[in-house]
């Protein structure tokens, strides 16, 4: 949904400053750097989520009781167990770290591939024209109705194995329509400017134009589309991880919680259990949707006296 | 006005023609084919199994030819013909899905409308508002990013498991104890039942719409004809009320476009409080390995996002006078 918002908004607004950028080297850059220091939103947003990916990169290290020994069952937080036992009497800590990996692996491969595909197809969409773009447009129409969570569990019930490699990749291949979008909207609006024509008079050939002209200046954008489509692949890969449709060996948070609410964690009280790893899940899409406000109001200065 | 609905509906025929497709592709391409594993969990003698496959690919005629296989499919679905549950056996599939669909409608359809206009009112009121902006936005900016599992799991503790109180029930469309009747006591079980899976949906939802307002209405009152407005010394909240009419355009055309995701949030939540709908029918077929209430399903859903996709747009035809003249084809 947010991703819809900055497109509009990105299109009330008018182009971001791209083209005047263009050309012009490190002062612009500098003046970036000075604006996103002091951009609260962004540093928090920022923050937050570097925080949770340092504690996935290191977080093994903390890990006192290994995911597969087993403890005394329905132990609360304590100073031995961080964030308590579960059901099995599994440390939950141990659990929540290797999951807060599988997802956030999962999320980033779903976004990055999502990105890519939706900037492959913006980019031919919006600058060809014509037939082409029709068609293209057509085809994103089409898989923009479709109810991706739906068409996931359609897939994935018929696939019975899976890991997080297929489910980022079966991710990216229904969510990119969003990128596509609003790559497609922005390549339009720059394919006009007199900088694209010059470069198409001097024989410059298309792949080369869009790589070097029109991507470049959109690049802030193109960082803005990837936030958002890292952050909706993780809220998917949770609901699908939820529904025991995600990776068949191996933990993330949605199967945290597919577990913690199969064995009863609601009735017994077992918060702990639960709460960790939707918490998490909040907090780094929270901190990566704050991000992109922070970074649109950094890369637009229509927004910045706001 | 007509190009514009036209061209919209020859969008949503594709939609469903690709969707159908995908329906059928999928259960032939995946390796392991539904029979053979329907045959596994009989644990037949290899002369005994070989068989009864062949039996049964005959008699679902996955022996014939591909195409004649995909019109067959077509004509049957022309038919109204989705088969026969597994799960449900012998249930056609489409009186299973008309067992559960009541439910799933009036869980969405209040969770939808109310959280549009709701969240639409809230983020239009915070906009330029300090006070109401400080409070409103970082709570919404929550909402959006939680997940629906977590959110319905942690509703469902607070006030259902006893984590707050015990005040609604955790799991069911009724209470068990009931059998359906037009009676207060069996309508009370519904409403009580129905509140938390809506409660989840709304939230989350509301907090989409109210970021979304809010950010137009800011750029509406940055636009020349609020200045021009403002200049003729208008009162503030009449201004307010065209930037909210001109504001409410996009989020139509984002209410189409968020079906999709609140549908599949419909789901999560449905599994989660047990709640008798087509999300949690899904979710049983998947459990149960039964393909055809399974495929059945999905084009139900589809359909009835396509069909609800096509009243916003006669809503939006109606709301903008330009796509009945056709100065734009939105």
């Amino acid at each position: 949904m947010t991703v819809l918002k900055t497109d509009e908004a990105a299109e009330k607004a008018g182009a971001p400053d791209a083209a005047v950028s263009a050309g012009s080297g490190k002062p612009r850059r500098f003046e970036f750097l000075y604006f996103a220091l002091r951009n609260k939103k962004l540093l928090l947003g920022l923050s937050v989520v570097v925080l949770f990916v340092l504690f996935a990169v290191f977080g093994p290290l903390f890990v006192q009781h290994p995911m597969l020994n087993y403890y005394i069952p329905f132990r609360p937080p304590s100073s031995s167990f961080w964030f308590g036992t579960n059901y099995f009497g599994q440390d939950v800590f141990s659990e929540f770290v290797s999951g807060l990996r599988e997802s956030l692996l999962v999320g980033l491969l779903g976004g990055c591939g999502a990105t890519v595909i939706g900037m492959t197809l913006g980019f031919v969409s919006g600058y060809k024209g014509g037939l082409i773009d029709e068609a293209l447009n057509v085809l994103c129409n089409i898989f923009l109705t479709m109810p991706v969570l739906v068409l996931l569990i359609l897939v994935a019930g018929f696939l019975h194995h899976t890991s997080g490699l297929i489910e980022g990749i079966l991710i990216a291949c229904t969510t990119w329509t969003w990128s596509m979008r609003a790559i497609r909207a922005q390549t339009f609006s720059l394919v006009s400017r007199d900088f694209v024509g010059l470069a198409r008079l001097s024989g410059e050939k298309s792949r080369q134009i869009i790589m070097r002209e029109i991507a470049p200046n959109m690049s802030s954008y193109l960082l803005l589309v990837f936030i958002l489509s890292f952050g909706g692949a993780i809220l998917t890969a949770a609901s699908l991880d939820y529904l025991g449709l995600g990776p068949t060996n191996g933990m993330s948070l949605g199967i945290m919680m597919q577990q913690a609410s199969d064995w009863n964690s609601l009735q017994l009280h077992l918060w702990w259990w639960f709460v960790p790893p939707g918490a998490a899940i909040t907090c780094i899409v929270g901190g990566l949707y704050l991000a992109n406000v922070g970074l649109d109001e950094v890369f637009n200065p229509k927004l910045r006296e706001l | 006005m007509r190009r514009y609905l036209v061209r919209k509906l020859i969008i949503y025929i594709l939609t469903f023609f690709v969707a159908a497709t995908i329906d059928w592709i999928l259960p032939r391409l995946v390796s392991g084919n539904p029979i053979s594993i329907l045959l596994s969990k009989m644990s037949l003698q290899p002369g005994t199994y070989n068989a009864t496959y062949k039996l049964y690919m005959n008699a679902f005629g996955f022996n014939r030819p591909w195409w004649k296989q995909y019109l067959t499919f077509w004509t049957a679905l022309f038919h109204g013909n989705l088969g026969i549950s597994i799960y449900q056996f012998p249930k056609p599939v489409t009186s299973v899905i008309a067992d559960y669909v009541l439910f799933t409608l009036a869980l969405l359809i209040p969770a939808i409308l109310l959280a549009y206009f709701a969240g639409n009112r809230v983020g239009a009121m915070a906009a330029r508002r300090k006070l109401l902006d400080n409070s409103v936005l970082p709570v919404s900016y929550l909402l959006t990013a939680t997940a629906y599992p977590w959110l319905a799991l942690l509703l469902a503790f607070l006030f259902a498991a006893g984590g707050i109180g015990h005040f609604f029930p955790i799991s069911g469309g009724f209470s068990y104890g009931l059998l359906p009747s037009w009676n207060w006591t069996f309508i009370w079980s519904l409403v009580t039942h129905w509140f938390l899976p809506f409660l989840t949906l709304f939230l989350v939802a509301f907090g989409g719409w109210a970021i979304g307002m809010r950010n137009l209405i800011i750029y509406e009152l940055e636009s020349d004809y609020t200045h021009y407005l403002e200049a003729l010394g208008a009162p503030t909240r009449l201004v307010r009320r065209y930037a909210y009419r001109n504001a409410v355009l996009p989020q139509l055309t984002g209410l189409a476009l968020s079906l999709g995701m609140v549908v599949g949030g419909a789901v999560v939540t449905e599994v989660t409080f047990a709640y008798p709908g087509l999300g949690y029918l899904v979710f049983q077929a998947v459990g149960n390995n039964d393909y055809f209430l399974l495929q059945g399903i999905f084009l139900f859903i589809i359909a009835g996002v396509l069909i609800a996709n096509f009243v916003i747009d006669i809503v939006y035809v109606i709301v903008d006078p330009r796509t009945r003249v056709g100065i734009s084809g939105a």
